[in-house]
């Protein structure tokens, strides 16, 4: 029972082993159950994600949400997956064919991607490659190139306005990502994400890193495009963004693509700041491991649609001077110090607690510093006031008073 | 027979695209074939064994070049809409310099006498080559870095001049 998953695992093993099947082909059959396991977990858990989702947003926003179908309105989202089956697909006159229909599936095969290289509990890994951290980065781009196929090949102005504003968005936003994700990867000497969730036994990555772990969520939130950085989609100004012309299911995996990578994020930060599948008893049941890895990238998926839920769209300017003039200068230095105070640190060989007081005092001293910075240099916008006796609309009649 | 079969695949899916870049008349399929072409291009470093360099292949040919051929053909609109000649009258020239190339290339390959290590590969290669990167070869290391720099400032200059001519031109 501890180990449910490697039982299930040998269970198989064993079974096709005595039918007399090879090594190789029992090896291979496990690999693929794998990764179909993975995907199909990814996908109920979004059909769950969606409810939460548009549940939170009611509550949020001080509505109820879905609550017609099934108590809480629970199977509301299974009702929406049976409407989106049935409904007709429609390609736009003029539009790419070819690339209009591998767009959505390259834009979820980027997502589930990631998730080849995650370690779910201490002894179920994914692939542990030791570029694991690259690995990352580099999928990630295909959701790039994913975006800007369907919104040139869909033949509308508003895809592509969209996609070459979410182009530009994402790729320099990837740059604060990516060197905060350096710092777990200097803290743990690794680039293996095993490797980075035993380097946080028994700190997290979150009090030794808190600068890089809030530059890597606002960054990340970025990469997602939802609120406040959905600027691609904006409603008002452009329809719907990319996949303005997409109907369907074809939509629909757009929107599961998204779903799917807010909760992906929310693994990344799991794993990079908050200890992965680490907690009480999770070497010894890993199967804990595996539940505690969700809950915590459930809290975090939680705090970015909160986040996402109470912040108002940012103008493309904003957008871009936040990224150029704050997260990046940040990130760099945060990267710089802790790499020195690493080094400095180890040389002396201090105690672990101060190791971890230091980490945490010089991140801090840093965000505060650069805050400090960054208000005295923004400018002071005085807002417009009133006097007292404002002239107002009063009824006719009434003026005489 | 399998690991043939898999590169056979592989190599059938880098050629193609790369084939398909250069006969194609649309400049942005054109760059997509291209993305394939180093999608295949990182799947035989996987076959070779050399996952870093898989990675790095697609982190940067993929996630920077392509991307960025990409986004320069979207905002160029003339490139986008029409279907361009993919040949001029130079075409000769350069199919014959390329043959070339690709003559002393393979005789290269085929002639040169490959040296074999007989030890194992190490169990943490990246270890390994960021340690010799830092400390044997920290001077071409470090003098990359530099080029880098100075291209990236150059690149803001040349942008930055434009931008200064146009307003004066007004």
């Amino acid at each position: 029972m501890a180990d449910l998953i490697n039982l299930i695992e040998n269970w198989i093993e064993n079974l096709l082993l005595g039918w007399g099947a090879s090594q190789e082909l029992t090896l291979f059959i496990l690999q693929a159950l794998g990764s179909v396991l993975v995907v199909l977990i990814c996908f109920a858990i979004v059909i769950a994600l969606i409810w939460v989702e548009r549940k939170l947003a009611g509550r949020i926003q001080d509505r109820f949400g879905p609550n017609r179908a099934g108590p809480f309105g629970i199977f509301q989202s299974f009702a929406d997956i049976i409407k989106i089956f049935t409904k007709e697909y429609i390609t736009p006159e003029g539009a790419e064919k070819g690339f209009y229909n591998v767009a959505p599936v390259l834009a979820i095969a980027s997502v589930l991607a990631i998730w080849a290289v995650f370690p779910f509990a201490v002894n179920v890994l994914g692939a542990d490659i030791h570029v694991g951290v690259l690995y990352i980065v580099a999928v990630g781009s295909f959701g790039i190139l994913a975006i800007l196929m369907a919104g040139w090949s869909s033949n509308n102005r508003y895809s592509l306005l969209g996609a070459s504003r979410s182009v530009a968005m994402l790729i320099s936003y990837e740059i604060p990502m990516v060197v905060s994700m350096l710092v777990p990867v200097l803290l743990a000497h690794s680039m293996k994400l095993s490797d980075i969730i035993s380097a946080q036994d028994p700190w997290w990555n979150l009090i030794m890193a808190p600068l890089a772990a809030l530059v890597f969520l606002i960054s990340s939130m970025a990469e997602i495009g939802k609120a406040p950085f959905d600027l691609l989609e904006a409603e008002s100004e452009l329809v719907a963004g990319y996949h303005t012309e997409y109907s369907g299911m074809k939509f629909g995996m757009f929107y599961v693509a998204e779903f799917l990578h807010q909760y992906t994020v929310g693994a990344l930060i799991t794993i990079f700041f908050l200890g992965g599948w680490s907690g009480p008893m999770a070497v010894q049941w890993p199967i804990l491991g595996f539940i505690y890895f969700h809950i915590k990238t459930f809290v975090v998926y939680l705090v970015i649609s909160w986040i996402r839920l109470s912040l108002p769209r940012i103008r493309i300017d904003e957008m871009l001077n936040l990224n150029w003039k704050f997260l990046i200068p940040v990130s760099f230095i945060n990267l710089v110090a802790v790499a020195i105070a690493d080094r400095v640190m180890l040389e002396f060989e201090v105690a672990q607690w101060i190791y971890v007081g230091i980490m945490f005092g010089l991140n801090m001293f840093i965000l505060l510093v650069s805050l400090f910075l960054a208000g005295k240099a923004s400018p002071v916008v005085e807002r417009e006031t009133f006097p007292a006796n404002r002239p107002v609309a009063v009824p006719p009649g009434a003026e005489s008073k | 027979m399998v690991p043939v079969l898999v590169f056979a695949a592989v190599s059938l899916v880098t050629l193609g695209g790369a084939i398909a870049v250069v006969t194609n008349k649309n400049v942005l399929h054109s760059a997509y074939y291209l993305v394939l072409a180093f999608v295949g291009i990182a799947a035989v470093y996987v076959l070779l064994e050399a996952p870093f360099i898989a990675v790095i292949q697609v982190l940067i040919y993929i996630g920077a070049i392509a991307i960025l051929i990409i986004f320069a053909i979207m905002l160029t609109r003339r490139l986008m809409s029409k279907d361009m000649e993919q040949r001029n009258n130079q075409w000769i020239w350069s199919a014959l310099g390329a043959l070339a190339l690709f003559g002393v290339l393979g005789w290269l390959v085929y002639n040169a006498n490959w040296p074999v290590i007989e030890a194992a590969v190490p169990k943490e290669p990246i270890t390994l080559m960021g340690e010799e990167l830092l400390s044997t070869y920290v001077v071409p290391f470090e003098i990359a870095s530099v080029l880098l720099l100075a291209a990236l400032v150059g690149s803001i200059l040349i942008g930055r001049e434009r931008d200064q001519e146009s307003r004066s031109a007004e």
